[in-house]
């Protein structure tokens, strides 16, 4: 990096050899209203991780990621934390989670990202992982603490070689310089965290600052954006929609994980909240 | 003299690595504040304004130079010279204070007018609570619910000074949580805070700004000496290590001097090859904690583990950058010591020396029974701190 605080010296990501990866046909497909939704890999029950994804895309979410539990989960707040937490006691391992993904593709079509933080990654072998993520139908990787200096130096070859996306984060304080620098970096779409917080703050849409907002829309980003960080409800997840292409949410799913109904009662009953449209007819 | 600014073999490059330890493993909530501390960071320090006032509270508020102490009666006993650097007598009882003062006149020149800090074994806050208060800016001290308990005369002290402590519940209750909570503060206060780290360890500039703060011990040390035995190199420096601060700066004017030997002592708890311990690189493997690729404790899936000393200060599942790096170069070599050895160290130079030791610094001490001492070697040891946030630990177990 040079004193401007741009990533000057680094090589952009080549758009040639483009391969199909669900992310991009997502985005191609649908402009706006994308639902994003995150929960915790081993969370709350080991067993749950294929289920939960199931569930997601068979009510309509159009893109999962998939957290990868870590002991010290430093942008997270007390939600994906204790999530974490209890997935690591129930024994979550990144071995376990391939082996419980190994057979995802025969029945979910919408894009999957993984995310989580880069320790557990470096430990398995960022090649083996890719590769791993690669025969198991994984589209994307976001690892808030691999920052793009590292990535363009060391993965960025491995990443494109098993046509993984990996998506960054921009927040209010990064500067325009640095967010068309990203822009071009970036493959995938663009992941926009709203405020100035970690997750689960929550934050209301309407609080945030619209200054950054519409600073990023001016921009004119060639890869789409993603809001995330404190979307909890319908009413939040239709405000950063006027923004981006579409919104994260992650705190407010693993919250409603823990209600005692059963899984196929709480994500039905969750995504509608957000997205249905019988809510709004009654 | 007091604080170093000049190129040496073991500085970091410009990317932040000591060899292939270091760097900014930041998320991007952080790239602004820690990209503007690192390209002022040497800037501000060379400033004349900065220099003048950082020499002048070292010497009339800390109390520098600290003593270079000939331990008369520890020296006969192990048959060899020791000498001792007094940290402990610094103005609140360790050498954190070196690196609170740098901080925050830093802090200042940023504009910054919140104040946040870990603390293991509470000194670091206590140091930072009291420039906080020197200074009049907001100060908030995350520490361990574990260490609030074991280390109840400091948090009392702080809040004296009126930093707020917060007491972190997560994973162990210790230093480690403590910075996960100060990192997750700065992430959601990007603008008004500044967050004082008080040991070499996180994302770049952080090793190396702390490690050129307190390097005035070794520069200290180097004059002292000199004038003490006519040569400023003595035989061997030895200095605790949690993440690594003090011995950084004991280390760091001697560091381009391979004939003079460097010996960090670790925690080992219970004992290394118990799961019991805080010895990072007897027991770790490489890897990316806080910001920093570097040695840590941690199980094959990569989720780091939970360590374990009766010293706070050293109850840390990592260790600076720095270190790692002298480390795997053979520059340094690390000892460890039991809770057990370093309560004997305690009571020894409690009762030779007239000198209540700090836990951590105790376990440098100890690492004298593990080492061959000859007549006429010269050794230095860094006694980073007093002991007396330790009275109670050293009450219940001895029994006075």
């Amino acid at each position: 990096m040079n004193m401007t605080g741009k990533v000057m010296s680094l090589k952009p990501a080549l758009m040639e050899n483009h391969m199909q990866n669900r992310i991009d046909d997502l985005f191609r497909e649908k402009d706006k209203n994308i639902l994003s939704v995150y929960f915790t890999a081993g969370y709350p029950n080991l067993g749950d991780t294929a289920t939960i994804i199931r569930l997601l895309e068979e009510n309509g979410a159009d893109l999962i990621e998939v957290g990868m539990p870590f002991s010290d989960p430093t942008a997270d707040g007390p939600t994906i934390q204790a999530s974490s937490d209890q997935a690591l006691k129930n024994g979550m391992t990144l071995e376990i989670l391939f082996e419980q993904l190994s057979d995802i593709r025969s029945h979910v079509k919408i894009p999957l990202v993984l995310m989580g933080y880069i320790n557990p990654v470096l430990q398995y072998g960022v090649e083996k992982f890719c590769r791993q993520c690669s025969r198991t139908g994984i589209d994307g990787i976001i690892l808030p603490d691999l920052p793009p200096d590292e990535f363009s130096l060391n993965y960025q070859e491995v990443f494109k070689a098993n046509n993984l996306h990996n998506i960054y984060l921009i927040t209010p304080q990064t500067p325009d310089s640095r967010i068309l620098e990203i822009d071009r970096l970036s493959t995938g779409f663009i992941y926009m965290v709203s405020s100035s917080s970690t997750t689960g703050a929550g934050k209301k849409v309407s609080d945030f600052s619209r200054e950054y907002f519409s600073r990023v829309k001016n921009l004119k980003l060639q890869h789409p954006q993603v809001i995330g960080f404190g979307i909890s409800d319908r009413e939040t997840f239709e405000n950063a929609c006027q923004y981006a292409h579409g919104a994260i949410i992650g705190s407010a799913f693993v919250k409603a994980l823990q209600q005692p109904d059963p899984l196929e009662v709480i994500i039905s009953r969750f995504v509608a909240g957000i997205t249905g449209t019988e809510d709004r007819e009654g | 003299m007091s604080i170093n600014l000049y190129k040496m073999q073991y500085t970091v490059d410009e990317r932040g690595y000591y060899g292939e330890f270091g760097g900014a493993w930041i998320p991007e909530m952080m790239y602004t504040n820690i990209n503007e501390l690192k390209h002022r960071y040497l800037e501000i320090m060379e400033e004349e304004s900065f220099r003048k006032e950082f020499d002048e509270l070292m010497k009339d508020y800390v109390g520098r130079p600290s003593p270079l102490y000939y331990a008369r009666r520890l020296s006969e006993k192990y048959g060899s010279h020791i000498y001792l650097k007094r940290e402990d007598l610094n103005h609140t009882g360790s050498h954190k204070l070196n690196n609170t003062i740098g901080q925050i006149l830093l802090a200042l020149k940023l504009g910054k007018t919140r104040i946040i800090a870990e603390t293991g074994a509470g000194q670091h806050g206590l140091a930072t609570a009291t420039v906080c208060a020197l200074k009049g800016l907001k100060c908030v001290v995350y520490m361990g619910a574990l260490d609030v308990k074991r280390q109840d005369p400091n948090v009392r002290k702080m809040k004296m000074l009126g930093a707020e402590v917060i007491p972190v519940h997560s994973g162990n209750k210790t230093l480690k949580d403590a910075t996960n909570e100060a990192m997750r503060d700065w992430i959601s206060h990007p603008e008004d805070t500044h967050y004082i780290i008080g040991s070499v360890v996180g994302p770049h500039p952080y090793p190396d700004m702390v490690a050129r703060f307190q390097s005035v011990i070794s520069a200290e040390m180097k004059k002292q000496l000199a004038e003490k035995t006519g040569s400023e190199l003595p035989k061997r420096v030895l200095a605790c290590v949690g993440g690594g601060s003090n011995a950084a700066g004991a280390f760091y004017h001697y560091l381009d001097h391979p004939e003079v030997e460097l010996i960090g002592v670790e925690a080992a708890g219970l004992g290394v090859d118990t799961k019991e311990t805080a010895a990072t690189l007897a027991v770790g493997s490489p890897g990316v904690l806080h910001a920093a690729r570097t040695i840590l404790m941690q199980n094959h899936d990569g989720q780091v583990t939970e360590p374990y000393s009766i010293s706070a200060g050293l109850d840390y599942p990592g260790i600076g950058p720095l270190h790692a790096h002298l480390f795997k170069t053979g520059r340094a070599r690390y000892l460890n010591a039991t809770d057990e050895e370093t309560l004997r160290a305690v009571l020894l130079l409690t009762q030779l020396e007239g000198i209540i030791p700090a836990l951590e610094s105790a376990h440098a001490l100890a690492a004298l029974e593990k080492i061959s001492l000859q007549p006429n070697e010269i050794s230095v040891i860094c006694l980073s701190g007093r002991g007396d946030k330790d009275m109670q630990t050293y009450l219940d177990y001895f029994g006075y």
